[in-house]
């Protein structure tokens, strides 16, 4: 193998050999010495009085070790939320009970009331089966609208409602801005669906709880995006343990986009139960346990107004929102449509007045949560899609309207609480119009008129919030934990260097791109690095991964502590050299000192740290290992451009993706072969939601798509091969590497270039129709184009 | 899954004497819907007897202008034959690649799923399916959504497909299980045309009487315009029944034009 490069090189990730040749270490790769198994008795129906739970049938059956019922949680704490929200009246918000186990009630199909632990996985199945519960079936709320009139059935009898918040954002603004609706010279407004989705990554999610006796230590090994947040949550709110006789691990994780960020019902449960029966115990959920119980993403009910002066400039925005929660409130679901979607409304324009409404509200449905983008696809998609629209009302070129709205001073303050540090969104735009091709369009055109194809071009920009985030602000916000991240570098005598992050690598290539940027402060290859994370027993507190914030926050940490590293290293070359510390100078991994050709290795410094025998023991201690915490400034503002360019069958209404083009702002990058894939991945997720997937709930609340048969996930032939650029790069300007992340852009750009493409399509050939609702399947766009 | 034996004899005999004395043991052919189905705990048959190592049910011969394909024969197989191409590209687009080399024709036939391929290709070509215990024309196989005129321990042992003059397949993709969400087998054999349709309606695959009567008179897709089928078609979340009818008729025009 070639060695490695520093920041900027695409180096190959060293993760892929294990993952790709079947070595990875997944949870449910891990089997615990005496380990009994468990299978949740879940319920079938959307809404009942859960009368009683008769397990005497169950307890006798083969292999069954114990039958635990709600009753059994009921001395701990329910499943918490770490999000508060304050409505617009200054009430916070209605914050249900979430039990481990149901108790007294049923709230969505899927929702456990009982769990067997049993000898085998199919006695436990077995048993489960064989557990009568007694459910009076209510009547399923699952419409939100619906959910939200008089007399509707509470999916919580203690809540006064099913409205969890009523928000508004900015509430001051509100006056101000249907001024200026009244005044304005066009209104466009458009009614939108964010269809509801499910992340459905590879590997389902594991859980497995161990108890040592001996010490009454817990360690609970789950598929988490960030065990420390688990350990947090579950061992403070839910079962009472504190973190020292508390480890979580979360090893290999084959995928998230969000679903496993949240803690979740059956760690707490796998850790109860393993000290209850003083034996480990594990869950593997299957497939289809997975569709109603792992969070789902998205399903907001939009409507948004954009108004315009008589020149076209953008001078209010408003939107009316019912974002739905499912039936109990997951751990950050209230912050997605409020402070991660309302605060990205301005997007990349300048209209200087916004008012966002969104109410939240409880369904008889599985909890709503994250998902890849997290509040900032739903803003993009309505924003993108409003503006495309006004653009076919007034007739102008859609975009040039976009760019003569543009932002192009920076920092700039949107009116929606966030200041922008940097980007520049003419450049993303016009490289976007260069790697599409856009010239080349109307040949394109012709091309597939000619195989009787109807071809669309959409456009469009986005913005998003990454690098999640200040401490103090999301506090203020109503944030139930700090967003700072942590890193500890250990140097070992002979130079290598291990680095324990609080971020976690689900499938981003941090064991790639972390060694690339430490490497490249000391100037040595990026494999004398290793990284270690996802076990809270030997990495520093820290916050996770999810919201594009790995590098940004989680990298910075560990620039800040590589720092503290270099100038330790720097004292001790100073001592061994004779030379004063100022006078050092850190190259290519060699310390020399400055106007001189005196000069010490790397090695010879770190092996100084650890035998001492020349060394400045009076100034510093021995060994080299320090520790950073980092809490950003303020979010990143990744942005850019998107191009979809879509084929439309007309007999069938079938949607094939013909080109798609992403010209993105990610600032600085560090291994741009990882970005690529980010990008291509988040692209992918994109298309998945504007053509193919979309939980679909019936009135009686039952899922009607919850298996692979039914439910359209993207395969590799649904997508094109992308054009993708990161070379408009505007660093970033409060953290230290200058990067913005890259992980959810591609999700929260495409969907409205795909919508817009495809209505593009369909107005050339002479139809009037302004909108279709994701996803744009076969039948939705035959219909449309019917009416 | 429930608990189950398996066995696999090497004579079909066997088999079906398994089968007549334990009414709750299954015949098991490439798996690819009945383990699925066993994984979701969806059926518990008390043993599932395997045809597996009964190397007679598996091959393609052709002999005077009759293909038969043994029942055991995997779609992978009859996809790499091309006796009847259009049956072969029919077989090639079922599944992917791992259920292309498991999964039998005789399953298919046998399971008869609603929006399955095979059930067109054997309705389009005027096949016949030969049993442990008969030959049945496939106009007189078919009896609606998974049901078939096997009775008890009768196992599909091959099935004879006369060699058409022309044939196509089209089929139109269920965006998630890439099952058909309309299939059209076209054939024409001398005077004799054949428009099969599976996907599409309530009372599974069927014969377009209208679409060939049309056929017979001008075997061109310009023959079918405007033509929808009647009677009840299926509706869910992938299309309505006015969709599926619509797409029946797109894709029998396009299956007379790959004629
Ligand atoms: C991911 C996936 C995609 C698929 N896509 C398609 C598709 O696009 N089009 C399509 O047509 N099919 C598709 N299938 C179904 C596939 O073709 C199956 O292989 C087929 O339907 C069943 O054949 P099998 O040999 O696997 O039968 P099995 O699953 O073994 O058996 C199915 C049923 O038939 C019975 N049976 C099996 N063999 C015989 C016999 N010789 N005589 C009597 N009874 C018998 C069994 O008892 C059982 O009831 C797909 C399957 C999967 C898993």
């Amino acid at each position: 193998m070639p060695a490695d490069g520093g920041i900027g090189a695409p180096n190959k990730r060293r993760e892929d050999i294990r993952f790709l040749t079947g070595k990875g270490n997944y949870t449910d790769d891990m089997n615990k010495r005496g380990q009994a198994y468990v299978a949740f008795a879940r319920s079938q129906v959307a809404h009942g009085t859960l009368k009683g739970v008769d397990t005497s049938a169950a307890e006798a059956m083969p292999g069954v070790v114990r039958v635990f019922t709600g009753a059994d949680f009921a001395e701990v704490g329910g499943i918490p939320c770490g999000w508060q929200i304050t409505d617009k009246h200054g009430e916070v918000m209605q914050e249900p009970a979430h039990p481990v186990l149901a108790q007294g009630k049923v709230r969505h199909v899927g929702d456990p009331y009982a769990a067997v632990v049993a000898e085998t996985l199919d006695q436990a199945r077995d048993a489960a089966e064989a557990i009568e519960a007694d459910i009076d079936e209510l009547p399923a709320v699952v419409d939100m609208k619906a959910a939200l009139l008089e007399g509707a059935p509470k999916v919580h009898d203690d809540l006064t409602s099913n409205l969890c918040y009523d928000w508004g954002f900015v509430e001051e603004n509100k006056a101000a801005v249907d001024e200026a609706f009244a005044k304005a010279a066009h209104v466009t407004t458009l009614d939108l669906v964010n269809n509801r989705l499910v992340a459905n990554p590879m590997e389902p999610r594991v859980a497995i709880g161990d108890y040592d006796s001996s010490a009454g230590d817990s360690t609970l090994y789950t598929t988490s995006q960030n065990p420390h947040v688990i350990r947090l949550l579950m061992g403070a709110f839910v079962l009472g343990i504190p973190e020292h006789k508390l480890r979580v691990v979360a090893p290999d994780v084959g995928g998230g986009f969000g679903s496993k960020i949240f803690h979740y019902a059956e760690e707490a449960f796998c850790t109860f139960a393993a000290k209850a029966i003083n034996r480990p115990v594990k869950w593997t959920s299957t497939r289809s346990e997975a569709f109603i119980t792992d969070c789902h993403g998205r399903d907001h009910v939009t409507t948004i107004q954009l108004a315009l002066d008589a020149e076209n400039n953008f001078t209010a925005l408003r939107t009316d929102t019912h974002a739905n929660m499912g039936a109990y409130l997951s751990t950050f679901a209230p912050s997605v449509p409020t402070w991660l979607h309302g605060t990205l409304m301005a997007g990349n324009y300048k209209t200087p007045l916004i008012y966002v409404n969104v109410k939240a509200v409880f369904t008889n449905t599985v909890p709503v949560d994250a998902y890849r983008g997290a509040g900032r696809p739903e803003a993009t998609y309505q924003l993108e899609r409003v503006i495309s629209k006004a653009a076919m009302e007034l007739g102008v070129d859609q975009i040039a309207l976009r760019r003569q709205n543009f932002i192009t001073e920076f920092p700039y303050a949107t009116p929606v609480a966030v200041e922008y540090d940097t980007g520049d969104y003419v450049a993303t735009m016009d490289k976007l119009e260069q790697i599409a091709d856009l010239s080349g369009f109307e040949a394109r055109l012709k091309a597939s008129k000619a195989k009787g194809k109807l071809r669309g071009l959409g456009v469009n920009c986005y913005i998003e919030a990454c690098g999640i985030a200040p401490s103090n602000l999301v506090g203020q916000l109503g944030a139930r934990a700090g967003l700072y991240e942590s890193a500890t570098v250990r140097v070992n005598a002979t130079g290598g260097l291990v680095v324990m992050t609080g971020s976690h690598s689900h499938g981003q290539g941090h064991e790639t791109a972390f060694p690339q940027v430490v490497a490249s402060m000391i100037g040595i290859d990026p494999s004398m690095v290793e990284i270690v994370h996802g076990d809270t027993a030997n990495t520093p507190m820290g916050m996770g991964t999810y919201g594009s914030r790995s590098l940004a926050v989680g990298g910075s940490a560990m620039v800040k502590a590589t720092e503290k590293i270099i100038a330790k290293a720097k004292k001790i070359a100073a001592h061994l050299m004779e030379a004063a510390d100022s006078d050092i100078e850190l190259k290519d991994g060699q310390f020399s000192v400055a106007g001189t050709d005196k000069s010490v290795a790397w090695g010879d410094v770190t092996l100084a740290a650890y035998v001492p025998h020349n060394y400045p023991l009076e100034e510093i201690e021995p060994g080299l290992e320090e520790t950073a915490f980092y809490d950003p400034a303020n979010f990143t503002y990744p942005s850019g451009a998107y191009a979809c360019e879509v084929e439309i069958d007309p007999e069938t209404g079938k949607v094939t993706i013909e080109a798609f083009a992403a010209a993105d702002d990610f600032g600085n990058i560090v291994n741009p072969m990882i970005v690529d894939g980010q990008v291509h991945g988040g692209i992918g997720q994109g298309i998945g939601q504007a053509l193919l997937e979309g939980a679909v709930y019936d009135e009686d609340g039952q899922l009607l798509n919850g298996s692979f048969m039914d439910y359209a996930m993207p395969r590799a032939d649904d997508v094109p091969f992308y054009t993708v650029d990161h070379s408009c790069q505007t660093p970033c300007t409060h953290n230290p590497l200058g990067v913005k992340g890259c992980g959810e852009a591609g999700a929260i750009g495409s969907p409205p270039a795909v919508v817009n493409a495809v209505v593009d399509a369909l107005r050339r050939n002479g139809s009037d129709i302004t909108h279709i609702d994701m996803p744009l399947t076969p039948s939705r766009v035959w219909s449309a184009m019917q009416s | 899954m429930y608990e189950f034996d398996i066995k696999a004899p090497s004579k079909l005999g066997k088999v079906v004497r398994k089968l007549k004395k334990d009414e709750d043991a299954v015949v098991l052919g490439g798996g690819q819907t009945l383990i699925p189905t066993l994984k979701q705990r969806l059926a518990a048959p008390s043993q599932l007897i395997s045809l597996a190592k009964i190397d007679k049910l598996k091959g393609i011969s052709s002999d005077n202008g009759v293909v038969t394909i043994g029942a055991s024969t995997v779609h992978a197989d009859v996809a790499a034959d091309g006796a009847i191409p259009a049956l072969s590209a029919l077989a090639g687009g079922i599944g992917d690649p791992s259920v292309r080399n498991r999964g039998t024709i005789g399953g298919s036939l046998a399971n008869n799923d609603p929006s399955a391929c095979y059930p067109a290709g054997a309705l389009g070509l005027g096949a016949t399916i030969v049993t442990t215990d008969r030959k049945i024309a496939a106009d007189d196989y078919f009896r609606g959504l998974f049901e078939t005129a096997l009775e008890g321990a009768e196992i599909i042992t091959a099935i004879e497909f006369p060699v058409p003059d022309k044939a196509a397949y089209v089929k139109f993709d269920q965006p998630a299980s890439r099952f058909a969400l309309v299939g059209v087998f076209v054939s024409r054999t001398g005077s004799d045309v054949r428009v099969a349709v599976t996907g599409a309606s309530e009372s599974g695959v069927f014969r377009w009487a209208e679409a060939e009567a049309a056929l017979a008179a001008n075997f061109a897709p310009e023959a079918l315009e405007g033509m929808t089928p009647s009677g009840d078609m299926i509706g869910d979340i992938h299309g309505s029944p006015e969709y599926r009818a619509h797409l029946v008729g797109v894709m029998a025009r396009r299956a007379v034009a790959a004629c």
